[in-house]
């Protein structure tokens, strides 16, 4: 789209990691020109304040949706219709898949949409551990078991990486409308009971893997070692990722050890 | 010593030799007389003064059905009764004519191995007469017949001697018919009725006289004297000469089996463990030694006992104290009280063996057709299957708020007391919905809210109780997650009436997962599934089915049952006004599901599957059904006018006239929803001479017309928009 900077009408900004200081200056840009900010903060978060902080900061209120209000579209769209509207996300916004389809819904309704890219955690925890994107297999996430829904494709997904050689990142669920945010040692509770229930024999307590907490902030933490080891370990405040390394390049391996103790 | 405990003794003797049991029941339409004869046999066994027999109503202990003339309980009896020097035991259940009360009558019958079906010489066989011979046959309780009322047939209807026997005869007959009908062919000769054998008796329960052939053989009185004594207003002598009590339990004492030979029977059919198994071969043998295996029946409230489970002890013996384990609860209970009940007195005993029918307090967890057993390990009774919607419905709410968390208990004692009765919260009021078989029903049940659990309440106004369906065929629609990543396409239509048939009668177990999918896929297919759709079956609520017609869609697993919660939640609360949905087939025929487990959770699926149904409800043609009643009326002929303008006038068809004698017998059918006060209009415009009975007849459309304009009225009281939204509003 060759279009003029700020007639778009649908901006989506990414903040980056951890705080508002993560949101690149073309972000902060738009934020300046929008008339009108929304944000969510349900498919990802950032410590508690950011939005406050940067409302304060570009001088403007910023609105903050619920899933629902996302969701349904209706509210932004509308706003769309005369205003610049600013939708801004934690992370990058297109990697929570959910706003494609707000992207297309405004496209069709003849909204012209630009994308502002933020860090995103896919970037970040390679970067963190040392390990080659290159060498990352499909992502998965583990939900909240509840009655009804526990699903163990994400343990298929770490054992078709596996079988390839191929590391997997594995993002854990968050509960914003409940404030819980799943842990590393829950989760990898997770993947071992998992095991348990698939038992194709891939994980087990001496299986190595990876933590980093609090990716892109100051106080950000990574762990590597066996699962029985880290499992149950203190890794801080939300947010937390884990990765199960595939086969290691040397530098890989090296980089590990050197910087995940 | 009285009398009474007299009795009370030798019946403690002979619970132990189950050779002379005799477990039974009465079971009637309603008003066919079947307390005032339980009453007799009573008095007759020398629990109650003689005069009194008829007129006390013993089994009606309670104040409500001392007040109304009818049975609302299962009451339950034990009495000593002496044939040719032998004693007896005869454990009586006493159970409610009135359709309101249907699902006591199919519990009781699990207590008993025979039963005596009353019939009304003036009537004739009723609907509840073919009901109650189903039941008892269904549990293989072995039934006779006594037809009541032969006075009445006399004296008010001024029949000849020969007419009398013709009609008598044809009572016979045609009691006969429906149960040799029901019957498996190794019970068809041995069960059927004849008069000769002494398997029928005739008599006036009221006025304490019965005869059958085998007693006239040996008193010399024949059908000619009877009706020279009716005739004559003598029926003291008659009494005197040919006792109720007697010739009656002399039949039950021949005909009906002891619980020994009634077992063998009984046990294959109402438990389907493994036959050579201990428990198999205790129940077999009602062995007093064995497990315990003991089936609840009902649950009394009591005031200083508590609740008070009654039921049949099948195997082993239950001992004051001992721990007994209900199925499907994680811990045992004690049981703290061991009694024989006579009226409603209960006499406390030791312990009791297998083959008597025993009251047990201190079982908290059990519920009306709880399995309790002194092993944890058993394998619990065959359901008892008494299929039927309730169809009225009142809020209930405490007069003063403090007494709010006491109705909550109250409610699920009653809800447990009486399984008929539906509790359910109204989540947007926060109101307490009680839902019954009648109006009767939930009177009687209020009544006792107040009177026996002592707590104040205000009621609405009831409402009936409606039920949505399709007309025809809708979708595939697709529905949307929220997020837009997953879509369900669900197909709808009405389910084969074969196969809400079968639920409706039990032979399709709904509750709880499906064990065997094959085996039901069978049964599905046998009932004129297509072979298909049968192979699908997922889930069932209610009589509606879920289907899962896809082939090897990637991670549906996962989300399936988070599909059978949208199916749940739809039928629970229909799109047209929020009733729960009826005969509905819920077909999924495809989806398309996110990549990552995080974005198909439950807040995407559920409502992504749930408005694929909805909408493909929308596109079926939305129908709104209403509770029916056969209404069966006897009324003077010359007023059979005003009866008729009765049904008429509420939305209601007739369906058959007949004329007996000065009696006009009109049979019709209405809405509930317009016989609410049926009972005083009918009394003022019959002067009060009309005999009427009602029978729930389930489900009908609603003529078009009235369905649009009770949906908005149906929503409006449930706080939703008046309108109901249409498929463009569950596509979004």
């Amino acid at each position: 789209m060759a279009m003029a900077e700020g007639d778009d009408r649908l901006v989506f900004v990414g903040m980056g990691l951890h705080d508002e200081e993560g949101i690149t200056l073309r972000g902060l840009r738009e934020l300046e020109l929008a008339e009108l900010v929304f944000a969510e903060e349900y498919t990802s978060s950032l410590s508690k304040g950011s939005i406050e902080r940067l409302a304060k900061r570009i001088g403007k209120g910023i609105e903050l949706l619920g899933r629902t209000e996302v969701e349904a579209g209706t509210r932004i769209l509308e706003a769309c219709a005369s205003k610049k509207v600013v939708l801004l996300t934690a992370g990058d916004p297109m990697v929570a898949t959910t706003h494609v389809d707000l992207r297309l819904r405004a496209e069709r309704a003849h909204v012209r949409t630009t994308i502002v890219h933020g860090v995103s955690i896919l970037a970040s925890v390679p970067g963190e551990l040392g390990l080659q994107h290159y060498k990352f297999g499909r992502t998965t996430s583990l939900p909240f078991p509840r009655e009804g829904y526990s699903p163990t494709s994400p343990y298929d997904v770490i054992a078709e990486n596996l079988s390839r050689g191929l590391h997997t990142l594995v993002l854990l669920d968050i509960d914003q409308e409940n404030d819980r945010y799943m842990t590393a040692n829950e989760g990898m509770h997770l993947l071992l009971d998992m095991e348990r229930r698939v038992g194709k024999g891939i994980l087990s307590k001496e299986t190595l893997a990876c933590i980093v907490a609090r990716a892109g902030s100051p106080d950000c933490t990574v762990a590597a070692g066996k699962l029985g080891d880290i499992m149950n370990r203190s890794f801080g405040p939300p947010l937390h990722s884990i990765v199960i390394p595939g086969k290691l390049h040397f530098m890989e391996e090296e980089a590990l050890k050197e910087l995940a103790p | 010593m009285g009398r009474k405990e007299d009795n009370i003794k030798r019946a403690q003797a002979l619970m132990r030799q189950p050779k002379f049991i005799r477990n039974i029941g009465t079971a009637a339409h309603i008003d066919h007389g079947k307390t005032t004869l339980s009453d007799n046999l009573i008095a007759g066994a020398g629990m109650m003064s003689e005069d009194l027999a008829g007129k006390q109503l013993l089994l009606d202990y309670d104040e409500q059905e001392q007040a109304r003339g009818i049975t609302i309980n299962a009451a339950s009896a034990s009495m000593v009764y002496k044939l040719a020097d032998q004693e007896y035991l005869i454990n009586l259940i006493d159970t409610p004519g009135h359709v309101d009360f249907g699902g006591d009558v199919t519990r009781a019958m699990r207590a008993i191995d025979g039963v005596v079906i009353l019939c009304c010489a003036v009537e004739g066989v009723m609907p509840q007469t073919e009901t109650v011979i189903r039941q008892a046959i269904k549990e293989r309780v072995h039934p006779i017949l006594f037809v009541n009322k032969v006075d009445r047939l006399i004296n008010e209807l001024q029949v000849t001697p020969e007419q009398m026997q013709q009609r008598l005869s044809n009572i016979v007959n045609e009691v006969n018919e429906k149960i040799t009908k029901l019957l498996p062919d190794d019970l068809k000769k041995e069960w059927a009725l004849k008069t000769e054998t002494g398997n029928v008796v005739f008599g006036s329960a009221f006025n304490n006289w019965a005869i059958s052939v085998p007693y006239m053989k040996k008193s010399g009185i024949k059908f000619r004297d009877i009706y020279e004594y009716c005739k004559n207003q003598d029926q003291k002598t008659l009494a005197k000469r040919a006792p109720l009590h007697e010739v009656l339990l002399e039949m039950v004492i021949t005909h009906l089996p002891d619980p020994l030979e009634a077992q063998k029977l009984r046990i294959p059919v109402i438990w389907h463990g493994d036959k050579e198994s201990v428990f198999g071969k205790s129940m077999l043998g009602c062995d007093p030694d064995g497990p315990v295996a003991y089936m609840v029946t009902k649950i009394i409230v009591d005031p200083h006992a508590g609740e008070v489970a009654v039921g049949r002890l099948y195997s082993g013996k239950i001992v004051k104290g001992q721990e007994l384990w209900i199925s499907g609860m994680p811990n045992p209970n004690r049981a703290q009280l061991v009694a024989l009940t006579v009226g409603a007195d209960r006499i406390p005993v030791e312990e009791i063996d297998a083959g008597n029918v025993v009251a047990v307090a201190g079982l908290k967890d059990a519920i009306a057709g709880s399995t309790v057993s002194s092993d944890p390990t058993m394998q619990a009774f065959e359901k008892i299957v008494h299929y039927s919607d309730p169809v009225v419905t009142v809020a209930i709410e405490a007069k003063h708020t403090k007494d709010l968390p006491r109705l909550v208990d109250v409610l699920r004692t009653v809800a447990k007391a009486d399984p008929s009765i539906q509790v359910e919260i109204n989540q947007e009021t926060g109101e307490h919905l009680m839902s019954g078989m009648g109006e009767l029903h939930l009177e009687i049940t209020n009544y006792r809210i107040v009177n026996e659990h002592k707590v104040d309440i205000k009621t609405s106004q009831p409402i009936v109780v409606f039920r949505e369906c399709v007309a025809g065929t809708g979708g595939p629609f697709e529905g949307k997650s929220p997020n837009k990543h997953n879509r369900f396409y669900i197909e709808v239509e009405p389910l084969q009436p074969a196969v809400v048939q079968a639920i409706r009668n039990g032979e399709i177990e709904t509750e709880g997962r499906i064990k065997d999918s094959k085996a039901m896929a069978r049964k599905l297919q046998d009932l004129g599934m297509d072979k298909d759709e049968a192979k699908g079956v997922t889930s069932f609520l209610g009589t509606n089915v879920l289907l899962d017609m896809t082939k090897g869609i990637q991670y549906l697993h996962e989300t399936m049952e988070l599909v059978k919660e949208a199916f749940e939640e739809a039928m629970n609360r229909g799109p047209l006004a929020n009733e729960r949905c009826m005969a509905m087939k819920v077909m999924l025929v495809d989806a398309k599901l996110h990549e990552d487990s995080i974005h198909r959770g439950p807040a995407q699926v559920i409502p992504a599957a749930r408005s694929a149904v909805y909408g493909s409800m929308c596109q079926a043609g939305r129908v709104l059904y209403e509770p029916i009643q056969k209404v069966f009326i006897n009324v003077p002929e010359d007023m059979m006018g005003n009866a008729i303008r009765e049904i008429q006038q509420r939305r209601g068809i007739i369906e058959d006239m007949k004329q007996e004698g000065d009696i006009a017998v009109v049979q019709g059918k209405c809405p509930v929803a317009e016989m609410f006060g049926f009972a005083a209009s009918i009394r003022s415009a019959t002067s009060g001479r009309a005999l009427w009975s009602t029978e729930n007849a389930g489900f009908e459309p609603m003529p078009r017309e009235v369905q649009e304009e009770i949906v908005p009225q149906i929503r409006e009281r449930k706080g939703l928009k008046r309108e109901p939204y249409d498929a463009a509003y569950y596509a979004g």
